[in-house]
């Protein structure tokens, strides 16, 4: 008759399953990065409020096979007993959650198809903004405040006696008597004694602030909105990355400009016209009174369908001129959907602003957030017009 | 640690005496390890250890171990078809969990060297996988991390389409499709023999040797002989998937026997021997979780089912028929009684022999079982599933059809050479069930990664013959197809 036997070996250096886990990481990670332009204005990202981890569907990363048609959804199953015809076992969840932007992909079936990895929004943000930069980055006089701050990050053998960790030391002892078959606290020795050391940090202080603008007339619908609200969505979370502190300030305009939540801003629509050169005006007290440029880096930034008063385009451009002496950058986005035509301010931009600060973007689909941050945040590319 | 070491030296080696004193079974000997779980939750994934790496088998594992850590799964088992078999206990299990784990695995064991359908298994797998992993991580050196991880990428997604009852490799077959030679070759003198009688070829039609000149089920072995322009690394690489599937599939096609067996042999050997009282409310405790209806109904639990089947051959041949069952007997046989009596035993160790989860469902799986486990179809309705039908005999069916060739569609090669372009024609066998074609259509870029010429799938969409193609560029979906 044949024998059993048992064993056990050391498995602590086995990493087999770890190393082919994390090349699965990074195919998530690749995969993500092909769809970043869909994943960017994605409603429950944009809308996540706080959220630090969100649910992105990657399609490349499903093990596809043939397989039969799953849609009609019948199988076997089994229950506690007495299951009769008509029961109910299951819900499903209601498909297109959280979507809602109407297209489905085509050739997608609704549901399954996607592998949904979860990533942190600051991965994320990591990954949109991998090779970009901050244009214009200056040296702000706040941004040379060191803080500096105290904090007790080891234990040593060695230390000044001021600071002894007692506590430590005291185990240290009882441990050392409790191998010679004492377990007491007695006849401290050198070798027992525990030290806490310390780190001095230095945190850089630096600072940002975001004007955000937006048009906010009649002529500015959902869409146009949900635009700008992702565009800012990425680029706060991109500054933060890059300063400690980061603010927005939200002015909204039709022909008259106010400082407005954020709340507001992403949600209330006005009617009238338009008279843009309103905000660049507030903007530029706000500035004067809160954000001085020495301690600031500025980033004003104005979304627009560009159907501006005829009249006021040339206070405009006056105004953005006066605006790029202060800023680090200022944006541009003229949003244009549909067979709309194109509203009169970035040909006049174009025309009369020739600034290695000024970047102009136009966006006509929710796909062009991604290539329009790029843009705005490209390393020193020349703008074109 | 070397006391808990002890204790189950110990354990194992009163179970297995006790299995050999009052018990059939025949296993391979058995080698223990105990693991910690994140080696056991690896070996799972892996399905052995020391195979091949790939992200596949990273995301398999990152699964099992979230399973893990939410406490959503656990293994309590695991044991490797090998010889001797390698058995895993994993670390801060209790000893009545690992005296579970232990007779559960003899019954594996002996399934693995007694099952006819794991005769061919490769009974060194650790050994092989462990040597092959080896090689393709050279390949890996050689032609890049990326170039090898495509090509199995591709490989991977066609891994199940193998015929396990094509065991040999055949000799490369010659893979330049030919005209018949009539200047020269007496060798072809046959095949002339074998075509009289048949439509003459229409005069200065080239004639062509059809490749396959069987629709040919094995894929990976088509692809191997014929694909036209794989290198000889990417060859071997196709052979060890397909080497590694034929070792796994027996193991797929028995599930639910394998298990059923395994349960029903843990509970008889734990319950025949001496446990103390504690020890035996815990295996009752454990037992009861092992063999209960999926928690969420959609499902069945392969223990469960498995081991009530063969607690009910053993029932019936031993003669304990119900008045209900000897009558539904009769009635179906003139008269007849039920002839068996006293051999249940027997019969469960010619069923363990003999069958595979198909046949065994399909012989074994009766109205009364099926009453009994309460089972049912399902199907989505709207946003519910909701129960469709309790009928025994389109339950039973339904369950073998799902299980027929392992769950996969049943595809062939019809055709290497097809339009005479050296395009490969695929058939599916359809059996009434449609395919996912995104699905589909995205696996075929994968065959045509191997076959590096246009694909088409034939099958049948809405009841029209269709075809699939991926030419390299783009996807085309044909109604009305004719191959």
């Amino acid at each position: 008759m044949a024998v059993a036997s048992i064993s056990q070996a050391d498995w602590s250096l086995h990493r087999k399953g770890h190393i082919d886990q994390k090349r699965h990481q990074e195919k998530i990670k690749e995969a993500i990065k092909e769809n970043l332009h869909e994943i960017v204005s994605r409603e429950d990202i944009i809308l996540s409020d706080g959220k630090k981890v969100v649910k992105v569907p990657i399609r490349s990363l499903e093990q596809y096979k043939f397989r039969f048609d799953q849609n009609k959804g019948e199988g076997v199953g089994q229950g506690q007993g007495g299951t009769k015809v008509g029961d109910v076992i299951g819900r499903a969840p209601s498909e297109g959650q959280g979507q809602g932007q109407g297209q489905g992909q085509a050739g997608d079936q609704p549901g399954g198809d996607y592998y949904e990895a979860e990533v942190n929004i600051e991965e994320l943000a990591a990954l949109i903004f991998e090779d970009l930069g901050l244009p214009n980055l200056e040296e702000k006089r706040n941004q040379q405040l060191e803080a500096e701050s105290v904090t007790f990050k080891d234990i040593r053998r060695t230390g000044i006696m001021s600071n002894l960790d007692k506590r430590r030391t005291i185990k240290e002892n009882i441990k050392r008597n409790a191998k010679l078959g004492a377990a007491r606290f007695q006849n401290v020795r050198n070798e027992d004694l525990r030290f806490k050391t310390w780190d001095p940090e230095i945190r850089h202080e630096s600072n940002a602030v975001v004007i955000a603008m937006m048009d906010v007339s009649g002529s500015m619908g959902e869409f146009e909105k949900y635009i700008a609200r992702s565009f800012y969505f990425w680029m706060v979370r991109f500054l933060r990355t890059k300063y400690n502190n980061v603010e927005i300030v939200f002015i909204s305009h039709h022909t008259e400009a106010k400082i407005v939540s954020e709340e507001e801003f992403f949600t209330k629509g006005e009617s009238g016209g338009t008279r843009v050169s309103s905000a660049y005006q507030l903007a530029y007290e706000v500035i004067q009174q809160k954000y001085a440029p020495s301690d600031w880096n500025i980033y004003p930034f104005h979304f627009s369908d560009g159907d501006n008063m005829f009249s006021d385009n040339r206070l405009c451009v006056e105004l953005v001129k006066q605006l790029l002496e202060v800023c680090n950058l200022f944006g541009y986005g003229q949003i244009k959907q549909g067979w709309y035509p194109a509203g009169t301010l970035m040909s006049v931009y174009s025309q009369e602003i020739d600034h290695d600060k000024f970047v102009a973007v136009t966006i006509e689909d929710k796909e062009d957030v991604y290539p329009a941050l790029r843009k705005f945040f490209a390393i020193r590319q020349p703008v074109e017009a | 640690m070397s006391n808990e070491l002890d204790q189950l030296r110990a354990a194992i080696e009163e179970i297995w005496e006790f299995s050999a004193a009052n018990t059939p079974l025949d296993p391979f000997p058995i080698h223990f390890e105990i693991v910690p779980p994140g080696v056991m939750y690896e070996i799972g994934a892996y399905g052995v250890p020391g195979r091949f790496s790939h992200w596949t088998h990273g995301k398999a594992f990152h699964q099992m171990k979230t399973m893990y850590d939410y406490g959503l799964s656990k293994i309590y088992e695991l044991i490797i078809n090998t010889n001797p078999a390698q058995a895993f206990l994993m670390e801060g299990n209790n000893l009545t969990q690992n005296k579970l784990v232990i007779a559960h695995v003899i019954g594996h064991s002996d399934f693995f060297k007694n099952n006819a359908y794991f005769h061919h298994t490769d009974r060194q797998m650790a050994e092989t996988a462990g040597v092959t992993a080896e090689r393709i991580r050279a390949y890996e050196r050689e032609h890049g991390e990326k170039v090898v991880e495509e090509f199995l990428d591709a490989v991977l997604a066609i891994q199940e389409h193998i015929d396990p009852n094509l065991r040999v490799i055949r000799k490369p077959r010659d893979p330049q499709p030919q005209g018949p030679r009539r200047s020269r070759g007496t060798e072809f003198d046959d095949l002339w023999e074998l075509r009289k009688g048949e439509e003459p070829e229409a005069p200065g039609a080239p004639m062509r040797r059809k490749i396959p000149e069987e629709p040919e089920k094995d894929l990976l072995l088509f692809l191997l002989e014929y694909a036209p322009d794989l290198q000889d690394w990417q060859r071997d690489v196709l052979n060890i998937v397909r080497n590694e599937m034929l070792y796994f599939l027996p193991q797929m096609q028995t599930k639910i026997m394998n298990e059923g067996w395994a349960s029903y042999w843990h509970s008889r050997i734990l319950r025949e021997m001496d446990l103390t009282p504690d020890e035996h409310v815990e295996f009752t405790r454990l037992h009861s979780g092992v063999l209960s209806p999926s928690p969420r109904g959609m499902s069945i639990n392969p223990y469960y089912v498995g081991f009530k089947i063969f607690e009910d051959i053993e029932r019936r041949w031993n003669g304990d028929l119900t008045e209900k069952e000897r009558r539904e007997y009769r009635e179906r046989n003139h008269g007849a009684e039920w002839p068996h009596k006293g051999k249940g035993r027997e019969k469960m160790l010619e069923v363990r022999e003999l069958e595979n989860d198909v046949s065994f469902l399909r012989n074994y799986l009766t109205s009364h079982l099926i009453e009994d486990l309460d089972m049912y179809i399902y199907r989505r309705e709207g946003d519910e599933w909701v129960v469709v039908e309790k009928d025994w005999r389109k339950i039973r069916d339904m369950i073998v059809e799902s299980m027929t060739n392992f769950g996969y569609p049943y595809l062939v090669v019809e055709d290497g050479d097809y339009r005479r372009a050296r395009e490969l024609y695929l058939k599916h066998c359809f059996d009434g069930r449609e395919l996912d074609q995104n699905y589909a259509l995205k696996t075929l870029r994968y065959v045509h990664q191997l076959w590096g010429r246009p694909v088409h799938l034939e099958t049948i969409v809405d009841e029209e013959p269709t075809v699939w193609t991926y030419d390299g560029e783009k996807e085309v979906v044909e109604a009305h197809a004719a191959a």
